[in-house]
């Protein structure tokens, strides 16, 4: 394979752990999270400070997954207090926290970031599997999750939270869970863009990260593993896609992702299921 | 001095927040949808008036021209992107939203170019003392602006019929329409409004700065959000304080809190101990 294909694999098979990481938090339990990226970015920092100290790379990944995890599940009890546009909101105050933190901080390098992050080691070839091993993984969870008892627990605090609790799910307990494996998940994505690019500062973990994993979410279809699967994988090299049309690159990718909710709310899941159903009745 | 000073810088940008975060809550009120694009109009609104002052000489003129097109323009993207939307979960005409505001940017950027717009010859320069405070006339006005302008909608809410029609379908649309009121022009006349508020703030900001550029509606397009929060998201009266707080806390905070954090993650700060201290906003809705 050529360095360009692996470099695009690494790049989706991130992406798709960040899309799916979201998806268990905003697709199957409901709350909805526009600082996603501060948890990438909170698995990247830990992992990316510990490497550079001399520490080897996959205790450094899961010393990162535990650290966003645990930042998870403080934002999980903020998810106790409010709700929905309200939640969104202090979803995205946390992740403009986390970078106005950041960047003030020397030890993590402020505005600058961390260059020179050591390589893990793997080799490209390497490296590819494994993160495509990671996204796997990611993927058979979901999937896993989706259909066993917490999924169901999760569709019902989604649903409605206040029947859920009267039907005596534990739904405190349940939105904790979903933010910590979230947000663990995003730091594992997080660790690994981190060891891909070998450079990392506050923007690659802004607000616009956070839109971008939020819309692959939401374009793929809420709650929906493979939709967001695919969206995942296009949206993140849609922008390498579109080199040729430089100039307009970020115009087609917000007018994509209005006209994608204007015209087809459900995401891509539902377009198909609808074109799908559209088709069998014309053929019946 | 510094104190007063500090004081006064905090009340001037609360005042800019104010005008652009009172058109926004507005629309939430109405329609519960977090309008990101009202941002876009913003810098929209700065643009429309360079352009005509630079053109015709009259900042009076570019200002309620502008007013007028944004105005306009919002109503057309209430027509056109949220109305169609308007039963699917919040999350739908949020990210819709987002969409249009990064168009938008890149829209700005590739009509009028990266580096920016500036006045020919700055408007309203010069200075005005009062009470040993002494700014400029653009800096008196932005002030005078914010309050006025929320004076007025107070007027219009409370004492007109227009008003009462709007809180009628604020509080409940269905038994509004069944009593006669036409939600439909209700909603237009919601999004005309708070659209030509963000143009206001959008003239006023080119003004004080001598300068529109593509992004600058990027800090407002989620400072905005945060404030209408802290005021009660719909309370129009409690936007404008949370504004103008917002604004005095950052002006003291870039001084003493700068080793912490900077300046724009203030805000976000005291949105998130105000919502865990009180989720239903610092002000009640009304």
């Amino acid at each position: 394979m050529m360095a360009y294909e692996i470099s695009l694999l690494i790049v989706m098979g991130i992406s798709i752990t960040a899309g799916l990481s979201l998806n268990l938090i905003t697709g199957f339990c409901g709350q909805i999270s526009l600082g996603h990226a501060a948890f990438m970015g909170i698995g990247a920092y830990t992992s990316a400070l510990m490497t550079k100290n001399g520490l080897p790379f996959f205790p450094s990944l899961a010393a990162g997954m535990l650290t966003a995890g645990i930042a998870g599940i403080f934002v999980g009890l903020c998810s106790l207090r409010v709700r929905h546009d309200f939640l969104a909101i202090t979803t995205m105050g946390v992740g403009f926290l986390f970078l106005g933190i950041v960047r003030q901080q020397d030890a993590l390098g402020g505005e600058m970031g961390i260059s020179g992050i050591p390589d893990p080691g793997l080799g490209r070839i390497g490296f590819l599997l494994f993160v495509m091993g990671c996204a796997a993984l990611v993927v058979y969870l979901s999937l896993y999750m989706k259909r066993s008892w917490l999924g169901f627990a999760f569709d019902a605090v989604a649903d409605d939270e206040d029947t859920a609790g009267m039907l005596g799910l534990d739904v405190t307990q349940f939105k904790l869970i979903a933010f910590a494996i979230g947000t663990s998940l995003a730091g594992l994505a997080g660790g690994l863009y981190a060891h891909n690019i070998r450079f990392i500062d506050p923007d690659s973990f802004g607000f616009v990260e956070s839109i971008t994993v939020l819309s692959m979410v939401v374009i793929g279809g809420i709650g929906s593993v493979w939709g967001v699967v695919i969206a995942s994988a296009v949206l993140s090299v849609l922008p390498l896609w579109f080199q040729f049309i430089e100039d307009y690159k970020l115009l087609v990718y917000g007018l994509l992702l209005f006209s994608v909710m204007r015209f087809s709310p459900g995401g891509l899941s539902a377009l198909c299921f609808n074109i799908f159903s559209f088709f069998r009745k014309k053929l019946t | 001095m510094l104190f007063v000073e500090l004081l006064v810088q905090g009340l001037l940008q609360g005042s800019i927040y104010g005008l652009i975060a009172v058109g926004l809550t507005l629309v939430y009120g109405l329609l519960r949808i977090l309008h990101v694009a009202h941002a876009g109009l913003f810098t929209l609104g700065g643009y429309i008036c360079v352009i005509l002052t630079n053109q015709t000489g009259s900042f009076l003129l570019a200002v309620l021209a502008s007013m007028l097109l944004v105005g306009i323009t919002g109503m057309l993207i209430y027509r056109i992107c949220y109305q169609p939307i308007l039963d699917q979960p919040p999350f739908v005409p949020l990210i819709a939203s987002i969409g249009l505001f990064i168009a938008m940017e890149e829209l700005f950027r590739i009509f009028f170019g990266a580096y920016g717009l500036s006045f020919t010859e700055l408007p309203l320069q010069e200075p005005l003392p009062f009470l040993q405070v002494s700014l400029k006339q653009a800096e008196w006005l932005t002030m005078l602006m914010s309050v006025g302008f929320v004076a007025i909608l107070a007027f219009l809410a409370n004492r007109t019929k227009l008003g009462l029609a709007w809180k009628a379908t604020v509080t409940d649309p269905e038994i509004a329409s069944s009593f006669g009121v036409d939600i439909i022009q209700v909603r237009y006349l919601n999004f005309f409004i708070g659209s030509s508020l963000a143009a206001a703030s959008g003239c006023m900001m080119a003004v004080l700065n001598n300068l529109v550029e593509p992004t600058m509606g990027s800090v407002p397009s989620y400072k905005m959000l945060a404030i209408i929060v802290l005021g009660g998201l719909g309370n129009v009266r409690g936007t404008l304080i949370a504004a103008i707080l917002l604004g005095i806390i950052e002006s003291y905070g870039t001084i003493y809190l700068d080793d912490l954090l900077d300046r724009d993650s203030i805000a976000f700060v005291f949105l998130i101990i105000a919502l865990m201290i009180r989720p239903q906003g610092l002000f009640q809705r009304t």
